[in-house]
């Protein structure tokens, strides 16, 4: 792009806020009720983080490369690709966040998240908590209809920062690799609903803040402990 | 409509306060200029898409912007544009076209946007396909993006009858320079260039370089996407703006732009009707003076 520096985010953002919020009012009622099940998988997450033993972890990776598919597929390709041409490719984000979540979590064993003790573990149950819980009052809150609710493992914003949120309480290697994509949606999703005005902007940038702040500040806490 | 009834309806209207009622009756036919490499008279008001018809699968908003264009076309609009890049905005329009029944009616005026010149054919047949037109009226290179193959094509497809007109884009002031080249050194039809009442940098070069070589000039952005009506909506109307039948900020703004002697037309976005009705309203009166123009621009910049 030439004399990239003349654009601002508001020459990025292609649709207007109601366009935008409408998206989520027809997918909920076109997928209704499988906000229900949804709602259930993602309480389960965190119960299944607090078990001894493999197989919960596994199962639990499972539940999350779910959660990551759905929206890929069902909102940001099949919706908001309708209104922005980078939608295909947000989707294909979020698929192969999908499939690395089942490939390192579910099928190598390589994920553990939990137990959310210690500053990181028990911010991250907090911010999870906000995705799965508060996520969907915004759209009431915010004073649009509630049928505009934002699910996690339906859709993309809720999912990221949730993951964002169970990844801080998870240690490990694949836990960093995992936190990429969420990132930058969040970052993406960010600074399209700042462009909007939207004052839940707020909640993917916490997300991004917490989840590089965190571990950062834990690791000089242990440095300092150990010099 | 005289000028003076047409002033008695603008005050009606300014004096119940009903802009969002504008009536076609206020409407006479909106002014129209030629297109200087064929004579062909075009309206000086035409209809962008940018944002406002990329409402994507929704079905009660693709059926609003069907009404936006039904009010543009009975109140003598013709272009309406488009770009590739504007999400569903072509599919809306070519559901609507067809849904009001004036897709032989439309200047279907679009863009090739896309890297390297060998996909511009296919982009382009897949827009037309999205409009359901025979073909366009106009095809513009998008902000200049891969240009050179891009024109090539264009001006064979013009030879070949299958395009009427051949353009170049840009907004907000970019690529000057080379927009300026290619006016030079291509038989370009229009140019599509951001003018405004505060945007007045076309003004030094582009804009007389358009009149010298017989370019049509379209005006994308003419209230900064909304946001200059936004930022001055609240005050109120200068006295003057009586003088040339000025109702509304709108109408002053594109007063503005339409009485550039280099202007073709202006392409207004909107969803709504009372809006489009209100941007053609402001084609269908008296234009300022280039004293007056200059009155309204210092007045506008000292807000």
């Amino acid at each position: 792009m030439s004399e990239w520096w003349t654009y601002s985010l508001a020459d990025f953002l292609m649709f207007s806020p109601r366009t935008y919020w409408r998206l989520f009012e027809l997918y909920n009622r076109d997928i209704w009720p499988a906000q229900l099940p949804a709602l259930a998988a993602g309480a389960a997450l965190p119960l299944l983080a607090r078990r001894r033993g493999a197989a919960a972890q596994r199962f639990l990776a499972l539940l999350l490369a779910a959660a990551w598919a759905w929206p890929a597929w069902g909102f940001l390709f099949a919706r908001y690709d309708t209104i922005n041409w980078a939608g295909r490719y947000f989707a294909l984000g979020f698929a192969v966040e999908a499939l690395l979540i089942a490939v390192l979590g579910a099928a190598a064993g390589r994920l553990r998240i939990g137990p959310f003790d210690g500053a990181a573990g028990r911010t991250g149950l907090a911010l999870f908590l906000a995705a799965l819980l508060f996520y969907p009052l915004l759209a009431g809150i915010s004073g649009r209809v509630w049928a505009g609710a934002e699910i996690f493992g339906l859709a993309p914003d809720p999912t990221a920062i949730g993951t964002l949120g169970l990844l801080l309480a998870a240690r490990g290697h694949s836990a960093r690799v995992l936190s990429v994509i969420p990132l930058v949606w969040c970052l993406v999703t960010g600074a399209a609903l700042w462009t909007m005005n939207a004052w839940q902007t707020l909640l993917p940038l916490a997300a991004v803040l917490l989840i590089v702040v965190l571990p950062a500040a834990r690791h000089c806490y242990k440095k300092n402990i150990t010099m | 409509m005289s000028v003076v009834s047409r002033r008695a309806a603008l005050r009606t209207l300014a004096a119940g306060g009903v802009a969002a009622a504008w009536p076609m009756a206020a409407l006479a036919a909106p002014l129209a200029r030629p297109i200087p490499s064929t004579g062909e008279m075009i309206p000086a008001i035409g209809l962008g898409s940018w944002i406002t018809f990329n409402v994507g699968d929704d079905p009660p908003a693709r059926a609003a912007c069907a009404e936006v264009m039904r009010a543009f076309f009975a109140g003598g609009g013709r272009m309406i544009d488009s770009s590739p890049m504007y999400g569903s905005s072509q599919s809306v329009i070519g559901e609507g076209l067809a849904r009001i029944g004036r897709a032989g009616d439309v200047f279907a005026t679009d863009k090739v946007w896309v890297s390297g010149a060998g996909r511009g054919p296919a982009q382009i047949e897949r827009s037309r396909e999205l409009w359901g037109v025979d073909r366009f009226d106009l095809m513009q290179v998008h902000n200049l993006l891969s240009w050179e193959g891009h024109l090539a094509t264009l001006f064979e497809m013009k030879a070949a009858g299958r395009l009427r007109h051949v353009g170049i884009t840009t907004s907000e002031g970019r690529r000057h320079d080379e927009i300026e080249r290619v006016m030079r050194s291509h038989p370009i039809d229009f140019v599509q260039i951001t003018y405004n009442v505060l945007d007045r940098e076309v003004e030094r070069r582009i804009l007389p370089l358009a009149q010298e070589r017989g370019i049509a000039v379209i005006v994308n952005r003419p209230f900064r996407e909304g946001a200059l009506l936004r930022e001055i909506g609240a005050r109120a109307l200068p006295a003057f703006a009586a003088e040339i039948g000025a109702a509304s900020w709108a109408q002053f703004v594109l007063k503005f732009i339409l009485a550039h002697p280099a202007v073709t037309c202006a392409i207004p976005a909107t969803t709504r009707v009372d809006h489009v009705r209100e941007n053609l309203a402001a084609a269908a009166g008296p234009l300022p003076s280039a004293a007056l123009r200059r009155r309204m621009a210092d007045h506008v910049q000292a807000l």
